[in-house]
């Protein structure tokens, strides 16, 4: 388990790094993290030609915080994110979700924008960024563009990037006042990809009934699948609302496939099941929040 | 006196080098060695129509690619079958290098040597090999229906059959007053020790002599297949295990093909070779286990008293039979566990299948058998509304019926004979210590929050400490340093720290001046290997005989030296000194000196030892009974195996929901004889019962239809981490001693892992009312079952009076009839 | 035939347990063979190389990282501690000394990679409670001890270093 030879990038400036792709095209790749990338190097599933390591660069391991949003740079490693106090005020999400990515070890390493990138549908930040509907940026030489989440994951393992583009930051928008998140998951053992996960939305009025009530879900589809579950909780107090009943809606639009860990019936069964629990717990995280904040 | 040091809970001796990073593996040696690497087979089953070089030869690095066809003599030969037994029908091991056709995924074909690793597996993906694929077997009902076979001359798949029958069994179930059959089955798993397999050769030209560095758990065994395969008289051939990252078993098995085959070209290039295993290469190349299908049929009395077992066991050897049958052997000996059936008969047919091979893990058959046996006993218990523990206890052999002959042969062809044990007192320590009595009122206040909790139990007895034997030598240097060596080799039990406990009591040495050594051919040469809880019980033996010895050689030189008799003397912290006047004295190493007359002194201390200074003129200087040194090579053999046994229980939570399953008490209840060092034994318990609860609740060979194994890493092979065992796991001892050996010591290496299926089995079982027939189980099994058992589709258990189930159905268990 | 030239090499200069170290390496070297191979220090062990059993983890610029998912070209210019790092002379690590009282280790294959990981989470956290103890080693395997010793070891590490800092301090005042 060794990987093949490739031609080494080693660019220190973000244009170095864009040439490089631009020259490399279809046979390049870029190496940030490399937690997701260099796994399938040493079993030889991928052997690029060249990679491109973007480790050097400067400027990238940023972690921008503002009143609207947080904005992860490509370098910034999962630890710096979910320990990053001004991100989590904003955007709870974040921190929730980083604490299930992997090991600790590996998110002192792997990075937030690499794994969006790396696009695996079982992979906790696809279903946050598509929760919150953030956006990538996306830069190649000579053009950069911005591609809302719901364009960016194109299929299993497969982004809109393409040869010769590099994924540069990510962006995680505030959610609106009043709102709560949470993520849960059922994993085979502490640490593993998910069976099932679930990223939940609340937002409550200023008498405390459910205005929103939004999922997104891991290892359930090829895309990350975002549900708007608000009909069957609409108005409702958020401690009388019939959480249940927004679990259940999920069922239907959930069809995912099996694999060697988990039949498809009780990935979906998990779906409902997560759905109510993460949809419970994040109306409790709304409503025990100062009138006007975010959490 | 010097502090006993057998029982205590002393510090291991090996940590220090192995905590500050000095432990020195396979991977370790041979740094300026050249790499091999190995194009191994994608398909399950194929012939092998051509292989191609051609793109390969140009890479930079490349030293040798060798096939089937480049091995001369033995070296093509089929490899050994180990163990031998009249009930094999068609033993068919592999070749070291595939011939003509593979038969399982992961076989090797073509052997690469090159500058280093990564070059190495860069000549491999430049190979190509075509195949003709061919219909692959996998699975035992598979190789059971036999429409396709795994070798074209063997009918049915059938690589061995064995009945072995204690009365009418049949007979005795079909005139019991109550009858259950059961259906039950167990998936593959394997031993996976952190570290790999690994071979490094070294060939002296000018000496013609080869040393081999292996992971291996036996040294001796690997050095005569070798010697053996390439021609080399033994003398020629040293073997020695260094540092080893876990064996579990899957270290036992040998000569594997690259063992031979890294000599063989090391030798062939006069170049060192090294070959270090990798992880996708150890889940397809080494070995699995447990893979059985089951069937039972029990007959019983109203008090749940087996009165006739009748049992039939098809298990999965993968596609070659290397190491025999010693698995299936083991599981349909130790079925029996502490119970006494009044009839038993017991069918194996050991099946091909297009797989890895299957060898001895951790156990070795036992949990197979222990999970029969169990399940039947709670069948049996739900059955008739009985508690689970008093239909095992009705029975129990009772203490006074050991020795206990089973009238049957074990694994090492010896009657199966329970030295010891007291079983009725095991479990009522197992029931004080879990709380058996109090569970009801815990289950109705867990149901009370919604929760639901079950309890299960198993025993177990584990023929330890088989033969034919090992060797001891122990040596007491002129500084009073003592050296002992032993044949069999270590993975991590601490044997260098309880072998040298054995020798500080019998020597009067402090354990900091013993060296152990062991699994060097160089140091001894004969030896047997680590397997089966044997190293306490032979080696500990042997070195406790040899170091006797030395002290009576030692206590008669000093005797003779200080004009006392050696009854008088005593050794004190490495001084011989005479009892209740200790300034008549002398230190061991003085001693070791004077055990060996001198023409040439070479220090001061050795002149004492010289022929103008000691001895007497009239004698020879060495008596015709004697030899030179202070030190003796002595051999334990015992005529059987010693039986360790205990009793697990498990308390788990299944939640209604998720139907995730956690672990939230697990007690054991352990005999293991006398105990050398109890922290040592509790760490070998711990380790145990974790890869229990890995192949209860996680791990399983994900093979698909084609023979493809789907989790070979450890992304999808599920070993436990931390957050996966017992946040404690609480041990209570039983010291029933053997009367087999002097040190009464019975093995304690598998205990841990043995009843686990069978305990996890029972106690979700208890949590869910339905019964549980097929381990390991995952959440996403569990909750089908939960939707079968919604939907009628299984029954409910009936019920039980002193721990009441769940369900009140009364639905039989499985088909019953009664009488 | 380009691609069967020698491969292109890379000059690289890493501290290893404060000690400068220079290698030349093909860029796919990874870091856990440079440390093993090239510069020839053993102690850090590979268990997997795909990242998930933690016995290579070594710390990387003070953070524990797998060693078997970093090219050694991307270490250039980093502090690396490995296993062989961690002792002072003779005197143990308090983690080193806790494993040794607990019996933390059996085969010791995977204990570099807990001493490293452990090392690095008391220096953040030199009070952990149990929970966080079983979170510091929650990404390391290990096949032998079944893990109750190790977070005993972990718990008894951080006492151990109470003791010598308590220890120290006494010293100093006197």
């Amino acid at each position: 388990m060794k990987p093949a030879p490739f031609t080494y990038h080693a660019p220190t400036t973000l244009a170095e790094a864009l040439d490089a792709l631009d020259r490399v095209g279809e046979d390049g790749k870029v190496l940030a993290g490399g937690q997701s990338l260099i796994p399938m190097l040493n079993m030889r599933l991928a052997s690029p030609a060249h990679l491109v390591d973007i480790n050097g660069v400067a400027g990238l391991g940023t972690v921008d915080v503002d009143a609207t949003g947080v904005r992860i740079g490509a370098l910034a490693r999962h630890a710096q994110v979910a320990g990053h106090d001004a991100a989590h005020s904003v955007v709870p999400l974040l921190r929730q979700a980083l604490q299930l990515v992997a090991h600790p070890v590996i998110r002192n390493r792997g990075t937030t924008v690499g794994s969006l990138a790396h696009a695996d549908p079982s992979g906790e930040m696809t279903a946050v960024l598509s929760l919150l509907g953030g956006s990538m940026d996306l830069a190649r030489k000579g053009a950069a563009r911005t591609v809302p989440a719901a364009e960016f994951f194109v299929g299993p393992l497969e982004s809109c990037l393409e040869p010769g583009e590099m994924a540069v930051s990510a962006w995680f928008p505030v959610p609106p006042p009043r709102t709560g998140t949470t993520f849960r998951e059922v994993a085979r053992r502490h640490g593993d990809y998910a069976m099932c996960g679930v990223a939940a939305a609340v937002t409550l009025d200023a008498d405390q009934r459910v205005l929103s009530a939004r999922t997104s879900y891991i290892s359930m589809t090829a895309t990350p699948l975002v549900l708007d579950l608000t009909e069957a909780v609409a108005g409702k107090p958020f401690d009388a609302a019939d959480w249940a009943a927004a679990g259940q809606l999920s069922a239907d639009q959930l069809d995912p496939e099996p694999d060697i860990h988990a039949t498809a019936d009780y990935r979906r069964h998990l779906g409902v099941v997560l759905t109510r629990q993460a949809l419970t717990d994040a109306a409790t995280v709304a409503a025990a929040q100062p009138q006007g904040a975010t959490r | 006196m010097t502090t006993k040091q057998f029982g205590a809970p002393v510090q291991r001796t090996e940590d220090v080098r192995l905590l500050k990073g000095n432990g020195r593996y396979l991977d370790d040696l041979g740094q300026d060695a050249l790499a091999a690497a190995f194009v191994r087979s994608p398909h399950a089953h194929a012939r092998i129509v051509d292989i191609d070089v051609t793109d390969a030869l140009e890479v930079e690095g490349l030293v040798a690619i060798y096939t089937h066809e480049d091995l001369p003599g033995r070296v093509g030969e089929p490899l050994p079958l180990l163990i031998p037994h009249p009930a094999i029908v068609a033993g068919r091991t592999g070749y070291a290098l595939a011939k003509d056709r593979v038969n399982h995924v992961g076989e090797p074909i073509v052997m690469v040597v090159a500058s280093d690793r990564y070059v190495a597996e860069d000549v491999c993906g430049r190979i190509t090999v075509t195949y003709e694929v061919l219909p692959p077997v996998v699975g035992v009902e598979t190789a059971r229906d036999a429409k396709h076979l795994v070798h074209e001359d063997v009918a049915g798949n059938v690589a061995g059959h064995l009945v072995q029958e204690v009365g009418d069994a049949p007979a005795a179930v079909d005139s019991a007053p109550h009858t259950l059959e059961l259906d039950l089955k167990v998936e593959r798993s394997a031993c996976i020790p952190m570290e790999g397999r690994g071979v490094y050769a070294r060939w002296d030209a000018d000496d013609e002599s080869l040393r081999i560095y292996t992971s291996t758990q036996t040294t001796t065994g690997v050095r005569a297949a070798v010697a053996t395969k390439l021609d080399l008289p033994l003398n020629r051939v040293e073997c020695i295990a260094p540092d080893v990252g876990g064996g579990f078993g899957v270290k036992i098995m040998h000569p594997w093909p690259e063992e031979v085959l890294v000599p063989w070209a090391a030798r062939l290039l006069d170049r060192e070779i090294k070959w270090t295993e990798d992880r996708r290469e150890h889940f397809v190349s080494s070995a699995h286990e447990r893979g059985q299908v089951q069937k039972v049929r029990v007959g019983f009395d109203d008090e749940g008293r087996v009165l006739g077992l009748d049992v039939k066991i098809w298990h999965d050897n993968g596609a070659y039979v290397p190491y025999g049958l010693i698995v299936p052997i083991i599981t349909s000996t130790q079925l029996l566990g502490p119970y006494k059936p009044g009839a038993y008969k017991v069918e194996f047919w050991s099946l091909y299948t297009n797989t890895v091979i299957v060898t001895p893990y951790r156990g070795a058959g036992r949990p197979q058998g222990v999970y029969a046996m169990e399940r039947t006993m709670d069948a049996i218990a739900d059955y008739l509304g009985k508690d689970r523990v008093a239909v095992r206890e009705a029975n129990f052999i009772q203490p006074d019926e050991m020795p206990y002959d089973h009238h049957m042969i074990f694994q090492d062809g010896r009657p199966l004979i329970y030295d010891s044990g007291d079983f009725p007192g095991s479990m009522d320590k197992l029931k004080a210590l879990v709380g058996w009595q109090d569970f009801e009122d815990y289950r109705e206040q867990a149901r009370a929050e919604g929760r639901r909790v079950g309890i299960g139990v198993a025993c177990y007895v584990e023929g330890t400490g088989v033969g034919p034997y090992e060797g001891g030598h122990v040596v007491v240097e002129s500084t009073g340093k003592v050296v002992v060596s032993t044949g069999l080799t270590s993975q991590g039990q601490g044997h260098e720290t309880v072998f040298a406990q054995i020798v500080a009591d019998e020597l009067g040495v402090p354990l900091e001046d013993i060296k152990v050594t062991t699994g060097d051919t160089r140091k001894m040469g004969y030896s047997v290997g680590t397997f089966a809880s044997r190293a306490a019980v032979m080696s500990g033996n042997a070195i406790g005989i040899a170091a006797r010895n030395v002290r009576t050689k030692a206590l008669r030189i000093a005797g003779e030296a200080l004009e006392v008799d050696p009854g008088d003397l005593e050794i004190v912290d490495g001084i011989v000194r005479v009892k209740g006047s200790p300034t008549s004295s002398m230190p061991l190493g003085t001693v070791a000196v004077l055990s060996n007359p001198l023409r040439y002194a070479f220090d001061t201390a050795s002149q004492a030892a010289t022929q103008f200074v000691v001895g007497d003129p009239d004698k020879p200087p060495v008596a015709e009974d004697d030899e030179p040194g202070l030190e003796d090579r002595d051999f334990y053999s015992p005529a059987q195996s010693t039986y360790a046994n205990g009793m697990h229980a498990v308390i788990v939570e299944t939640d209604p929901e998720t139907a995730e399953i956690k672990i939230l008490r697990y007690c054991v209840v352990h005999d293991c004889g006398n105990i050398i060092n109890p922290m040592i034994v509790e760490g070998q318990i711990h380790g145990g019962v974790a890869q229990g609860v890995g192949g209860a609740l996680y791990e399983r060979m994900e093979y698909d239809e084609n023979g493809q194994l789907l989790n070979a890493s450890f992304m999808d092979f599920l070993m436990p981490y931390v957050t996966e065992v017992p946040d404690r796991i609480e041990i209570d001892h039983l010291e029933t001693p053997s009367p087999l050996n002097p040190l009464g010591i019975k093995g304690a290496g598998e205990a841990g892992v043995i009843p686990s299926a069978a305990v996890f089995a029972s106690a979700i079982e208890d949590a869910e009312g339905f019964t549980i027939t097929s381990m390991p189980i995952s959440p996403s099994e569990l909750y089908a079952l939960r939707q079968r058992f919604a939907a009628g589709e299984i029954p409910a258990l009936r019920g039980r009076s002193a721990t009441a189930s769940t369900a009140t159905t009364p639905t039989p268990v499985t088909e019953a009839t009664t009488r | 035939m380009t691609d069967q030239q020698a491969e292109q090499t890379f000059p690289i200069t890493l501290s290893v347990n404060g000690v400068p170290r220079t290698a030349e390496v093909p860029a796919r070297r990874l870091l856990s063979d440079c440390l093993r191979h090239d510069l020839r220090m053993t102690g850090t062990h590979v268990g997997c190389e795909h990242g998930v059993c933690g016995a290579c983890t070594v710390l990387v610029d003070g953070a524990p990282m797998r060693s078997c998912l970093m090219f050694a070209v991307s270490a250039q210019g980093s502090e690396i501690t490995t296993v062989e790092g961690l002792a002072d002379g003779e005197t143990l690590h308090p983690v080193q000394q806790a494993f040794k009282e607990c019996h933390g280790l059996q085969c010791g294959f995977c204990t570099p990679g807990f001493l490293t990981t452990i090392s690095a989470v008391l220096d953040d956290n030199p009070e952990p409670t149990r929970e966080e103890a079983v979170e510091a080693v929650s990404g390391n395997l290990c096949r032998c001890t079944g893990y109750q010793n190790i977070v005993a070891s972990v718990l008894r590490a951080a006492e151990i270093t109470r003791e010598r800092s308590a220890v120290a301090i006494d010293e100093a005042g006197r």
